[in-house]
């Protein structure tokens, strides 16, 4: 092979003008509304994090002599029927609704995908028996599944995430299905079966790393309404028990005193209502950053 | 034979989000009554989007930004695009073909209807009588039983079988032009040969002019009878099909000779590769194009900006700097 | 059969793929697609087979098979003496070394997050050619000039090279292991022109360095084929039409549709064109799944007579290397 040859190759072609990382970003930050978001969803993580030091009073044990006061300098949010701080609550529920959302998108997405991958990439009977029982889990309306299975394993935090994991892992399942199948189309994976690449490695090595932008796209999205679901859970009585603070509970406790008292179920109501905007809009952002074909699906 | 269209100096340029792209940069050409000429050029060339300006079927962020295109007197660039001249001219005067059987056909709607749908468009015509010009266009066409196949639906018919309905859609209001872009890229070999025949056939019978916009050189030698070389969104050379391939001048035309296989070459011929990239269109320098590629180049072309096309034999215009003696 | 003197890389014998076609729940059988259906040829040591085609003929069908992508019906391939098809999993193993491909479509048959240099270099570590990570890149960077390409730009990834450039890599990959025989399937069609001939020079150049480096060339532009290749097979509906070398095909075509695929390539040539028989089919191409009785060309065969609807003509030798199925030859 001649040099120049080498060098007509190899120079004439211009990398592409931007760098990925570069396009990124600009179509990222393109939207106010995503920086927003992402405002939002840094200040929440933050809450979260130094709650200990923003909360000016015990969130969990109140003074009953401050029942039900209206928001004021000492509690600028008001005080709910215990007389606990609606501030503090407020702060130490992001904590729980961080919690349960991130760990509950971490085991759901961790099984939805693996389940989801094998099913697509092997085909045959393992993808009917696994898609099968997504199918069939499906069929609950995601609520009401974590619902039954919260209340039959009783309340608490850990007994809430493993119900919306359960409720959450075929959704995951069955788009990680989806998208397996069709990167599996693709000759370069035929490529891999012809060199003689076991199955292992081009799953691993090959299959996940294409499918993972829709599945992060789809995770941040999810966070968002886990967090509602939470909440709706936490809401019917079901979930964080008091004196726990979570922003659904909040809202349905505050649901009696809603004419004299409207802070204490609008505060976290509205709470919730940001922060899972929030994480709409950065999931947006980050699916027509990463890949804007994805629109009309996700 | 009078001429039908006259294009001069169009260009077309796309805003896009790394730069300004002159897909088509002062293109001027001409197509007389009852001709077929050819134009021919690789992919990013401009020959496909020069049509579609003629047609003004750019969409954002494409712009026509200038030059004329006179058809029946008139220059078409006066016309808005959604303009009622313009609504009538597509299809009816002026009719294109495009490559892809499978995406240009609605696939919601039936054959007869997309048919008719044109006839009563264009040629006032009612529902039935409409239905029985289609049946007869589809027959032309060599779709077998179009009395039956008429009320098919896309997916119904092969790939082959698509574009004969295309090349039926495009001549049922008797168009004076038909623009036909990469009409057989998509196609079987053979399916692709019977398929020109028939544009051929069509156009003499319906005493059309055809324009044949391909990358295929054999394409443009067995059916045109003039054509025009596109790179990076000018013409490069023009002349009738005979004097290009008896005496190609511009080194881009030497250069598409020599690197395609001809089924009639010898054994052992090597092919000829042109070096290089295709052209990014986006910050072109003012030079020629063609000069990374070219093995020609001498130092005039080095410091002079794009050359404009010179006469050099009967219809024969060369853009190049070289003293074209050789 | 003697290993050693056996100076065929591959010989297919009969080789059948049928695809069941189902319906219902129970997915039960109620016809077949016969993509090959009965095809015999071999393939010499260093030399270049053109397979060429219609869509439906079962070409891009027999590469797949050959590499054991699709586990056939029927038949056996021999690649260098021994039938693959019915060997221990350890001889597919090293026959995977042995037998590469390239693909058409230069984006989708890269792995769009790896790099260049790791898909180039993922054949050697998957067959465990290179015992340290010096001599990985060491051999890295030298498949990278062997294929034109500057080894500067091993870590880019596929989108930051042109459609040449990747089926470049697409060639170093099949190259990597020094494989005997390479299966080329379409590697030119999704390129442009001016781009074409660069990498049909690369094949070329690949195998006059390498002894005994074998091509079946699969495409469906027979220019293209019959420029590469020594000896070219037209397939029409799952079978061999005729076979026989390059020069042949095109001076002394003996079966009606090597005559009317030949006629429907254009030349370059107003002037060659001029003189030309233009031999125009009617009809189309059947589908695979219906095929005609007897010979599947007759339909739309210029030259048919009644009996040709009756047999399958088997492909005979007329002299010469020179092979036709037709029974009015």
């Amino acid at each position: 092979m001649s040099e120049q040859e080498t060098i007509i190759t190899g120079a004439a072609e211009a990398p592409p003008p931007v760098s990925e990382w570069k396009r990124f970003r600009r179509v990222f930050f393109q939207r106010k509304l995503v920086i927003f978001g992402l405002v939002v969803l840094m200040m929440m993580a933050f809450t979260a994090i130094f709650a200990n030091w923003l909360a000016p009073h015990n969130p969990y044990r109140g003074n009953l002599a401050d029942s039900l006061l209206q928001p004021c300098w000492k509690y600028p949010l008001g005080t709910d029927v215990l007389g606990k701080d609606t501030l503090s609550r407020l702060i130490y529920g992001s904590r729980t609704a961080f919690m349960v959302g991130f760990i509950t998108v971490g085991i759901a997405a961790v099984i939805g995908v693996s389940l989801g991958l094998l099913a697509g990439y092997l085909g045959g009977l393992a993808n009917m028996i696994i898609m099968r029982c997504m199918d069939a889990l499906m069929c609950f309306p995601m609520l009401l599944l974590a619902l039954v299975i919260a209340a039959v394993l009783g309340g608490g935090i850990q007994n809430v995430i493993i119900a919306l994991s359960v409720a959450t892992v075929p959704g995951y399942a069955r788009v990680m299905h989806g998208i397996t199948l069709s990167v599996r189309e693709n000759d370069y994976i035929l490529a891999e079966e012809a060199m003689g690449a076991g199955n292992v490695r081009t799953m691993l090595r090959h299959v996940l790393p294409n499918s993972l932008p829709p599945m992060i796209v789809l995770i941040t999205l999810q966070l968002g309404m886990l967090i509602l679901a939470e909440a709706s859970l936490s809401f019917l009585g079901i979930g964080i028990e008091p004196p726990g603070a979570a922003w659904g509970s909040m809202v349905a406790d505050g649901y009696q005193y809603l004419l004299t008292n409207p802070v204490l179920s609008f505060a976290p109501g509205l709470t919730i209502m940001l922060v899972v905007f929030a994480f709409n809009m950065v999931g947006d952002g980050l699916r027509d950053a990463l890949d804007p074909r994805l629109r009309g699906l996700l | 034979m009078a001429e039908l269209l006259h294009v001069t100096n169009l260009e077309t340029q796309f805003a896009t989000e790394s730069g300004l792209v002159k897909a088509v940069d002062g293109v001027s050409y001409h197509l007389d009554e009852q001709e077929i000429i050819g134009l021919v050029g690789e992919s990013g060339c401009g020959k496909s989007v020069s049509q579609l300006s003629v047609l003004q079927l750019i969409n954002a962020p494409g712009k026509i930004v200038g030059g004329e295109i006179m058809f029946e007197g008139r220059n078409l660039l006066e016309f808005g695009r959604h303009s009622p001249e313009m609504r009538s001219i597509r299809g009816a005067k002026i009719a294109m073909i495009f490559q892809e059987p499978m995406t240009s056909l609605n696939p919601v709607l039936t054959i007869g209807r997309q048919l008719t749908e044109m006839l009563e468009l264009h040629m006032d015509m009612s529902r039935s009588v409409a239905k029985d010009w289609a049946i007869e266009l589809l027959k032309t066409v060599g779709i077998p039983s179009a009395e039956n196949r008429i009320d098919d639906y896309p997916h119904h018919f092969s790939g082959g079988m698509r574009q004969r309905v295309m090349i039926a859609m495009g001549l049922s209001c008797n168009p004076k032009i038909l623009i036909a872009d990469e009409p057989t890229t998509a196609l079987d070999v053979t399916t692709q040969a019977q398929l020109l025949e028939l544009m051929k056939e069509m156009v003499e019978k319906f005493n059309a002019s055809l324009i044949i916009v391909t990358h295929n050189m054999g394409v443009v030698a067995r059916y045109a009878q003039r054509i025009y070389i596109m790179y990076a969104g000018r013409i490069v050379e023009s002349g009738t099909t005979k004097e290009i391939f008896r005496n190609p001048l511009h080194p881009y035309t030497i250069g598409l000779l020599k690197c395609i296989p001809r089924l009639d070459e010898e054994a052992g011929r090597k092919l000829v590769p042109i070096e290089g990239l295709p052209p990014n269109l986006i910050n072109m320098p003012s030079t020629c194009a063609f000069l990374p590629r070219c093995s020609y180049k001498t130092e005039k072309c080095l410091h002079q900006s794009w050359p404009s096309l010179t006469h050099v034999g009967d219809q024969h215009y060369v853009g190049c700097h070289l003293d074209l003696g050789e | 059969m003697d290993h050693q003197m056996n100076d065929n890389i591959l010989d297919v014998k009969d080789l059948k793929m049928y695809f069941p076609v189902t319906r219902g729940l129970l997915r039960k059988k109620i016809a077949d697609v016969k993509a090959v259906d009965g095809v015999n040829f071999k393939l010499k040591r260093g030399e270049t087979l053109g397979l060429v085609g219609e869509s439906g003929c079962g070409k891009t069908t027999i590469g797949r098979c050959i590499l054991r992508l699709y586990q056939p019906t029927a038949g056996q391939i021999f690649f260098d003496g021994e039938d693959i098809l019915s060997c221990s999993e350890e001889k597919i193993r090293e026959t995977r070394r042995k037998i590469a491909i390239i693909f058409q479509d230069p984006y989708s048959s890269l792995d769009p997050r790896q790099s260049a240099g790791s898909i180039v270099g993922e054949p050697l570590k998957i067959h465990n050619m290179v015992t340290s990570n010096s001599e990985y890149m060491d051999k890295v960077e030298k498949i990278f000039r062997i294929v034109g390409l500057d080894p500067s730009m091993k870590d880019r990834f596929p989108h930051q090279f042109s459609g040449g450039q990747r089926q470049r890599i697409g060639v170093a990959r099949a190259q990597a292991c020094e494989p005997s025989l390479i299966i080329c399937d379409e590697p030119i069609s999704a390129l442009d022109v001016s781009i074409q001939a660069q990498v049909i020079n690369l094949l070329e150049e690949l195998q006059e360095g390498l002894e005994g480096l074998s091509y079946l060339f699969i495409a469906h532009d027979l220019s293209v084929v019959k420029h590469i290749s020594n000896r070219v097979a037209v397939m029409y509906l799952g079978r061999i039409v005729e076979i026989t070398d390059s020069q042949t095909l095109y001076k002394e075509p003996k079966h009606p549709y090597t005559k009317a695929l030949l006629s429907a390539i254009p030349i370059a040539d107003p002037f060659v064109e001029e003189g030309r028989e233009r031999i125009i089919l009617k009809g189309e191409v059947p589908s695979p799944l219906n095929p005609p009785s007897g010979c599947s060309f007759h339909p739309r065969c210029f030259m048919a007579i009644p009996e040709c609807s009756r047999d399958v003509p088997p492909l005979r030798s007329i002299g010469d290397g020179h092979e036709v199925a037709c029974i009015r030859v």
